[in-house]
């Protein structure tokens, strides 16, 4: 465990790529059980059920007075770093292994976990916490994506790392059959691609500065860019399932598609909610999502379907290697022949030069579609974000004036800067506050932020901080929701700051029913 | 706890103490930029105190000095004031203030632990105490500077092809990590940036033992490999560093405890040393003190605040102008 730690520290400390790589390797050099652990705790498919972040407040506030937690925790910004720092230092046990110290937490029963966890706590060094921690609450955020774990094995043993992606999603801990093939011991691992989640292929952001001059508008074709969750739904004769972009198995969330779609294929597309194929927006989305179950009410209510745009496997043969324009036709040939409620296409949009397709991306009048979709139709269907093939397009932000009201401290690589900003528009003569943004600014923007709000507080409540009513903030937003939640009646979909409006008097701000007027909410 | 407001100023008798503004009288607990400025009319402090700010500001900085040692009693009417060591960097001071029986300590910056770089913290006994709070939550708990220090030794001989430039602030810690090395048995030339020199002569002059040091010059890159370079922490990001062979860019301070802090400014490897008491000695020191009446300053004054209200002690933060809470030396 101590290496492993040490392996995580080192990892957040070092900014540059190469080193981190060069980390990792070193690390899985060691030929032990150990690297298993490592590899499933850098790729996050490690866990523990019982202990999230509130069991480990819980314990840690029978350790310490709850107010000096809660005082720490709102100055370092890290759950894990604060725990591992705070908790009282008890003589060190003896040094566990990675591997052993996981598996005895995984056999501590339900009803022992306050005591036994608290004492694996107090017997580790510091270090040893955090990384614990870290691998409890899931996410390490320490600047090493699966993807770096990847390429440093690839790497290490010269292979490609499109190699291990294709096969990735079949392995399964201890990775066995990984390592032995990475060190030539054995052939590449069979995986069985059919019942296999395969990873997504994912857009860049278009540059319209650049990538407009540079990329000819005859070769591409253009999608709507729809506001839902990206899906992939693997349909067989024995079979069906759905997988979010992550891999994650929800097909229990969504019976109707399960019972529904017939066929052999995996299809890659949009879920979204709606009626006839018409899509309801994203609110009523938000409904279906992060459940386990779902009601027969909840059905009827937001009912689901699958816009479908990509195929990546029809009748048992691997389409991936063939164009995009040639995937489409074995697509409308797979729908054609299994006609349900649960499946359409996405359409195909029709442009000749960029400056068509810009009339389609930013049709404000429809709330549904975020932008558009531009591919290339001779792309092969390649997992991740490989540049120059398919790029997305967004719409053009909504934006408001509001005036900054509170700040916090933010978190991880935020943290200590006053970077989490409550901002609000006009109610009579009071504010009220219409939404959060942690995003959006420049770092230099953000500096001058923090300096205003430490040399302008007129009031504390806890961590918040609230502030002269002088900045105002040019917010962004993708969109706004009528809420019964909120005191102002509004809710913002990802609202930033667009940028700050040195420019502007604050009694030039709207009012909330103005606002509310302006953005059709009734 | 009524002759002394909250800038730390006696109107009575017109003293203030480490004041921001140029002032009638001041006296100055330590060198420190944020505690000694340029421009009183009189300065009271330790000699060591006096010869750091003529070294920083010239002999001019003030128009009248009175050195005064630990111990010895100086007296404005019918008030008495007397410096004890607070052992946070070469003749830094707590001032005791006494008036018709009733005994007031300023702690100013302060550290409990051991350290050969200056006379170590002597505890003085008072009705009100206003202590710093630079370190004032229960995430820090510094560790030992030893095992410090010993990282760093250790990275070195690992890293030969890397020089390892270590952020220290010029005074006093600085002289504290060459301290540390030596302790260690670190007896290669440690070479310093170009701002350190006066302040490393007057230490060695003051005999702590910092060992031999030499001012980086612009010689051929290589000869930087695997040697160890003292910077303050605004040259790390400045273009001076770039001058070194791969340079693994360390840092030496109390804030180094929290790694997100750490990866914020670019340390790869952080050296929690620190010239300031932890939470631990914090609260040790407000205890043993006996005090009644507990004022709070420089930096995290919440908790603290709060826990010495859970002690049944009167306290209150003070909010001292121009003292930022993060950026103290």
């Amino acid at each position: 465990m101590k290496k492993f730690s040490s392996l995580l520290h080192n990892l957040i400390l070092t900014p540059s790529r190469n080193t981190k790589i060069k980390l990792l390797q070193d690390y899985f050099k060691i030929l032990d059980i150990n690297r298993s652990y490592a590899l499933a705790i850098l790729s996050d498919q490690l866990s523990f059920q019982f202990i999230k972040a509130s069991k480990l407040r819980e314990l840690v506030y029978k350790q310490v007075d709850q107010h000096l937690f809660d005082y720490s925790y709102d100055y370092v910004g890290d759950l894990a770093e604060t725990i591992s720092l705070i908790w009282p230092t008890k003589k060190e046990g003896k040094s566990q292994n990675l591997y052993t110290l996981i598996e005895n937490i995984k056999k501590i029963k339900k009803s022992e976990i306050n005591t036994e966890f608290s004492k694996i706590l107090s017997e580790i060094s510091n270090n040893e916490r955090w990384t614990l921690i870290k691998i409890c609450t899931g996410g390490l955020r320490i600047g090493v994506s699966e993807r770096l774990v990847k390429t440093a094995l690839a790497d290490q043993y010269n292979k490609s790392v499109n190699e291990i992606e294709e096969i990735w999603h079949g392995l399964e801990f201890p990775y066995e059959n990984l390592f032995k093939w990475l060190k030539n011991e054995t052939s590449k691992p069979k995986i069985d691609f059919k019942k296999l989640f395969h990873p997504m292929m994912l857009a860049n952001p278009i540059d319209e500065e650049k990538d407009f001059k540079r990329l000819n508008a005859n070769e591409f074709q253009a999608e709507y860019k729809w506001d839902g969750i990206r899906v992939q739904l693997m349909v067989s004769s024995k079979s069906v399932s759905l997988y979010s972009r992550t891999g994650d198995n929800i097909s229990s969330a969504f019976p109707e598609i399960i019972e529904n779609t017939k066929g052999d294929a995996v299809i890659d597309g949009e879920l979204l909610v709606g009626e006839n194929f018409k899509p309801f927006g994203f609110n009523d989305l938000q409904q279906r999502l992060n459940r386990k179950k779902t009601s027969k009410d909840l059905q009827k209510k937001y009912p689901v379907f699958i816009r479908a745009y990509d195929i990546l496997f029809y009748k048992g043969k691997d389409l991936r290697k063939l164009y995009l324009f040639e995937r489409r036709k074995y697509l409308e040939k797979f729908q054609k022949e299994n006609k349900t409620n649960q499946i359409d296409l996405s359409s195909i949009i029709n442009f000749s030069t960029w400056k068509e397709l810009t009339k389609y991306k930013n049709n404000l009048n429809d709330d549904l579609n975020e932008g558009v979709m531009i591919k290339l139709k001779k792309s092969e269907y390649l997992p991740g974000r490989k540049r120059g093939n398919w790029y997305k397009w967004k719409k053009n932000p909504k934006l408001v004036d509001a005036i900054l009201m509170y700040a916090q401290r933010g978190h991880g690589k935020r943290s200590s800067y006053y970077s989490d900003f409550t901002f609000g528009v006009w109610k009579e003569n009071e504010l009220v506050p219409i939404g959060k943004a942690y995003s959006g600014y420049t770092d230099k923007e953000l500096l001058v932020l923090d300096k205003f709000i430490r040399n302008n507080t007129i009031n504390k409540f806890g961590p918040v901080r609230e502030v002269k009513k002088e900045i105002i903030l040019e917010v962004a937003f993708d969109d706004v929701f009528p809420s019964t939640r909120h005191k102002s009646g509004v809710a913002m979909r990802f609202p930033r700051i667009y940028r700050i409006r040195w420019d502007k008097p604050t009694n030039e701000v709207l009012s909330i029913e103005e606002f509310k007027k302006e953005f059709k909410i009734g | 706890m009524d002759f002394i407001n909250h800038q730390l100023f006696i109107k009575d008798i017109n003293v203030h103490i480490d004041p921001i503004l140029p002032k009638k009288t001041a006296i100055i607990t330590h060198g420190h930029a944020d505690h000694a400025r340029f421009g009183h009319d009189h300065v009271i402090a330790t000699r060591q105190t006096i010869d750091i700010m003529k070294i920083r500001y010239g002999d001019k900085c003030a128009k009248k000095f009175t050195p005064l040692r630990y111990g010895q009693k100086y007296s404005i009417k019918n008030y008495d004031f007397t410096l004890y060591p607070a052992g946070h960097i070469l003749g830094s001071a707590q001032v005791l203030i006494e008036k018709n029986n009733h005994r007031l300590v300023i702690t100013g910056d302060y550290k409990v632990g051991k350290d050969e770089t200056c006379k170590n913290f002597k505890l003085v006994k008072c009705d009100t105490l206003i202590t710093e709070a630079t370190f004032g939550l229960p995430i820090f708990q510094h560790p030992d500077p030893k095992d410090e220090i010993q990282k760093l030794i250790r990275s070195v001989k690992i890293n030969n092809n890397n020089c390892h430039i270590v952020g220290a602030y010029a005074l006093g810690k600085a002289q504290r990590v060459m301290n540390l090395l030596r302790q260690q048995k670190y007896n290669e030339t440690i070479y310093i940036h170009g701002s350190l020199e006066k302040l490393c002569q007057y230490y060695s002059k003051e005999k702590i033992n910092i060992g031999k040091f030499e001012k980086v010059s612009s010689k051929d890159k290589s000869f930087y490999e695997g040697k160890i370079i003292i910077a303050p922490p605004s040259a790390l990001k400045d273009r001076w560093s770039r001058r070194f062979p791969n340079p693994i860019i360390c840092m030496a301070s109390g804030w180094m405890t929290v790694k997100q802090r750490a990866k914020q400014q670019g340390i790869e490897l952080p050296l929690v040393i620190s010239d300031h008491s932890d939470w631990n000695e914090l609260l040790d020191t407000i205890k043993k003190s006996k005090a009644k009446n507990i004022l709070i300053t420089h930096g995290q004054e919440d908790a603290l605040v709060y826990f010495c209200k859970k002690q049944n002690l009167v306290s209150k933060p003070l909010s001292i102008q121009g003292r930022s809470d993060e950026e103290i030396e």
